[in-house]
């Protein structure tokens, strides 16, 4: 690996903060651009490294990369700093929000603007899983497994972990098959 | 069970499930927050869903927002620190064998198997959240139009968002 800049805990706390409050709807693309382009603090090999560990593992991306990139620097202190970091504000705002909305939340202005801009929260939702779909195309097999899914938590109401367990395993099984061959 | 500790377990639970981000975990928030401790209804989790996308930082943020809906403060805080704990104690005792198994096929086998069922999972948030939310033509117009807009565009959401609240100010949705 590479000679590593020391970066401090408060420098992880303001990138981390500054990613947050960068991002609506998805911050990832935020992160990237702030720790590879503009302060190097990973190479674009080291980040496309973690975020393949960040997605590997169970646990929002980001809130995972902030933990990551923190301990790389500062040990378990700077992986609890810069998930603060990152967290910190965004909750905040939203308790706020949230206390707006539990006492105003009844006027008819607001319960107007809240339903258009729930309209198009479940549009970014969808949008966004038919953009990972499209990556699942040249396994078309697996594709199967998400309309199962789709169906069972949607309309017959399963529970994720019991989803989770029973279809994960199968969908393992038909990836190892028809997708991972042996080398 | 106390209701604060009802989130706590919960929560820390789907911490460990969430494959695939928040987006993943927003249909059993749905399960457990409308219909199995009915702390709120159908509309009321689709507009808390609205507020948290309208919020910068990471889409994870409405557990908190479920949490303060439910217990006020202490809900709020318990519900983040069990979203991010267990996963993030997880991944930090876990990065060191990284680069040990990243070529590994098992490695490649499991990523490969769960893909689809976080795929199938967000698009299950998407369907929950448009039941929740759309309640006439207008309302399905505005989701259909949103789903284009963000596949053919990189337009910010901000936009989209802001679109959304004007047009339901207008009485259009």
């Amino acid at each position: 690996m590479e000679q590593r800049r020391e970066i401090s805990h408060s420098e992880l706390f303001r990138g981390f903060n500054r990613i947050a409050l960068s991002g609506f709807g998805g911050v990832m693309s935020w992160a990237r651009r702030t720790m590879v382009e503009e302060r190097g603090w990973l190479s674009s090999e080291e980040f496309t490294s973690l975020f393949g560990l960040c997605q590997f593992m169970p646990g929002p991306n980001i809130i995972n990369m902030s933990v990551c990139v923190g301990a790389r620097f500062q040990g378990a202190s700077g992986a609890v700093v810069s998930l603060v970091g990152l967290m910190g504000a965004p909750v905040i705002i939203i308790i706020a929000l949230g206390a707006l909305y539990g006492r105003f939340g009844e006027l008819p202005a607001i319960q107007a603007m809240l339903r258009g801009i729930a309209a198009v929260a479940a549009g970014l939702i969808l949008a966004m899983g038919l953009r990972m779909a499209t990556d699942l195309l040249k396994r078309p097999l697996l594709l199967v497994f998400s309309a199962l899914i789709l169906v069972g938590v949607v309309f017959l109401r399963w529970p994720l972990v019991a989803v989770m367990f029973g279809l994960a395993p199968a969908s393992m099984w038909v990836a190892a098959r028809r997708y991972c061959k042996a080398p | 069970m106390n209701v604060v500790t009802e989130i706590i377990l919960q929560f820390g639970m789907l911490s460990l499930v969430a494959f695939g981000g928040a987006g993943a975990v927003l249909p059993e928030l749905h399960r457990l927050a409308v219909e199995t401790h009915h702390w709120m209804n159908d509309a009321t989790f689709a507009q808390l869903v609205a507020i948290s996308q309208a919020t910068p930082g990471p889409n994870a943020i409405i557990v908190t927002l479920i949490g303060w809906h439910v217990a006020g403060l202490t809900g709020a805080l318990a519900a983040t620190t069990a979203m991010c704990g267990p996963s993030s104690l997880l991944i930090f005792f876990f990065m060191r064998f990284w680069e040990k198994i990243r070529a590994t096929r098992w490695r490649l086998i499991i990523q490969t198997g769960i893909s689809p069922l976080a795929i199938g999972l967000v698009l299950a948030s998407g369907c929950i959240v448009t039941r929740g939310a759309d309640d006439g033509w207008g309302a399905y117009c505005l989701t259909a139009a949103t789903v284009l807009i963000v596949l053919k565009s990189r337009l910010n959401p901000l936009w989209l968002i802001g679109s959304g609240a004007l047009l339901g100010l207008a009485g259009v949705i």
